[in-house]
């Protein structure tokens, strides 16, 4: 069996994600191949020949791959799964644009944000927000799967795979790119840093988000996560969400300030390894999965870390 | 132009789903089932479409049990105009309701189908994307803004990291994210007026789709539970704790 990884990147390297993706995917098959498809991809192609257990990088180059267009992404990969019984995805925006249009065409089910593997036809996958989990077997020839790469290890670099140029397709019609705004950071990418430090509604303002979690993040080298009701209410940029309907995170640290710990925020950030909860609700759900609560207002105990970390050399 | 809705009836958003003690699903007896919020998001837009004089006319479509008429009742209060449920007792995966979709978009020739990212019962994220595959339509997810302007509609997306804006040309698929509207609450008047609009009601089997699942759910288990931990003092004792406890500093 042979597995094809379809690369997220920045034309530069590719992401953390695809790390992870390559340990789910030898778990199918020694044979795994990473897929980079982009405009002046090259970089990331290299950073991906450099994961160790990569058996071969394609780079196809076009203007429509490089916006990430999903009809252009179907007619590339389509025809690539000839060689492949396996096309796997990371679970982002992206992936999650791309993979279904393949699974279509090649008439077989997706199955979606696996969070680990059983055998070579089962696979388990949250359903119901995380609040269940379903192992699912299937009988088609051809697996589409999209991956929750957070619950993988990412792979070590070491590798050193030869990278293969192919044709990208001919444009697709009927959609044309118009532009794209993206937010820049010197933070961490969410989805990938080791802490991330979570603002909620209880910060009543993008002003005191802002000034409350920004430097305690910046302090601890963090990525800046939010709630949705913090990101409903304006609080912080959609971007920033963290939970069922936003990124799903499991970083080493997470410190969860001012919120209440809805299901859907849980979704998002119950993989996490260490969990902190700042809130001054002795009762808020976020409690019960924190290893460590503090039952105080943010405003007393968040000026009280930045000392504590101050005077223990951070 | 004709807009098409697909919606789907789920388990409650408010409701925590508990799984059965057989490990055979989602205890989903005696349970309050409402529309998926993203597919009411994707009502609302379409309703509005309406109401801006964008669109002449909308159509919901439901598939599966005979309850998912309630759900299409819903979509009517809240201004879609009439109804088709197929009906089916089986629970169709991803796929097999694309291509039931794309069988009713063949006789109803929609210019735009709208509808919700995904649905809170099974959180694939694929119906979409599937149904503009099938149809060989251009599609944009995750919507956020959506314009239309004649035969062309202006999305603008949430990505990873941002926003993009594509341009379709219709017809085209285009699914609803969080922020795209807050939908309406139905007015009583416009619930009792919903009681008139038609709802046509199809077998599945009547398409000549197959529908047979190629994944079969071998169990569903409880996640693992994570343990409440515990609650400290101050800031100094958390940052200890964290150091030499848990080892994350």
């Amino acid at each position: 069996m042979a597995v094809l990884i379809i690369a997220d990147h920045d034309n530069a390297h590719v992401r953390d994600s695809v790390n992870k993706t390559v340990t789910a995917a030898q778990k199918l098959s020694g044979d795994v191949d990473v897929l980079v498809a982009g405009k002046d991809a090259r970089g990331a192609a290299e950073s991906a020949a450099k994961i160790a257990g990569v058996r071969k990088v394609l780079l196809a180059e076009s203007d429509a791959l490089g916006q990430g267009l999903a009809e252009a992404f179907q007619a590339l990969v389509v025809p690539l799964m000839a060689n492949y019984d396996a096309v796997l995805t990371p679970a982002t925006s992206q992936g999650k644009n791309i993979s279904p249009r393949i699974a279509a065409k090649l008439d077989v089910a997706q199955i979606s944000e696996i969070i680990d593997v059983v055998d070579n036809d089962t696979f388990v996958r949250p359903i119901y927000a995380g609040n269940a989990l379903e192992t699912v077997k299937s009988s088609d020839p051809k697996k589409v799967i999209t991956v929750r790469s957070s619950l993988f290890k990412a792979a070590p670099d070491g590798g050193s795979a030869a990278i293969e140029s192919i044709d990208a397709p001919a444009a697709p019609a009927h959609i044309h790119f118009v532009s794209q705004e993206v937010v820049k950071s010197d933070r961490p990418e969410l989805a990938a840093a080791k802490i991330v430090v979570s603002g909620g509604r209880a910060m009543g303002s993008s002003e005191e988000f802002k000034r409350v979690i920004e430097p305690l993040a910046d302090k601890l080298g963090a990525a800046v996560g939010a709630s949705r009701a913090a990101v409903d209410a304006g609080y912080a940029p959609n971007d920033y969400q963290v939970g069922q309907t936003g990124k799903v995170v499991a970083p080493d640290l997470y410190i969860a300030i001012g919120i209440s710990g809805a299901i859907q925020h849980l979704a998002g950030m119950k993989d996490s390894k260490v969990i902190v909860a700042i809130n001054k609700d002795a009762d808020a759900p976020i409690f019960q999965v924190a290893d460590y609560g503090i039952v105080s207002d943010y405003k007393v105990a968040v000026p009280e870390l930045m000392d504590a970390l101050t005077a223990a050399g951070k | 132009m004709k807009v098409l809705v697909p919606v789907k009836r789920v388990i409650d958003s408010n409701v925590k789903a508990r799984v059965k003690s057989d490990q055979t699903g989602v205890d989903l007896a005696n349970v309050k089932m409402s529309i998926n919020p993203f597919c009411e998001i994707a009502v609302e837009e379409a309703v509005r479409m309406k109401e801006k004089g964008v669109a002449e006319e909308v159509v919901v479509v439901s598939i599966g049990v005979v309850q998912a008429q309630e759900t299409i009742r819903t979509a009517l209060a809240m201004g879609a105009d009439r109804g088709i449920l197929v009906q089916t007792d089986a629970d169709p995966g991803p796929l097999a309701v694309a291509k039931l979709l794309k069988a009713v978009i063949d006789q109803e020739q929609p210019k735009l189908v709208l509808m919700g990212k995904q649905a809170i019962d099974g959180d694939n994220n694929a119906v979409g994307q599937m149904l503009a595959a099938l149809l060989d339509w251009p599609q944009a997810t995750f919507a956020y803004r959506i314009e239309i302007a004649g035969d062309k509609a202006k999305v603008t997306r949430e990505v990873d990291g941002g926003l993009q804006t594509l341009e379709l040309d219709l017809p085209a698929v285009i699914t609803a994210d969080l922020r795209l509207n807050e939908p309406r609450y139905a007015s009583l008047p416009n619930i009792m007026k919903a009681k008139k609009k038609p709802i046509d009601i199809k077998e599945a089997g009547s398409y000549g789709v197959s529908i047979a699942p190629t994944l079969t759910v071998v169990k569903v288990t409880e996640p693992p539970k994570r343990q409440a931990g515990v609650k400290l003092e101050n800031a100094a004792e958390l940052v200890s704790k964290l150091k030499n406890e848990a080892g994350v500093l």
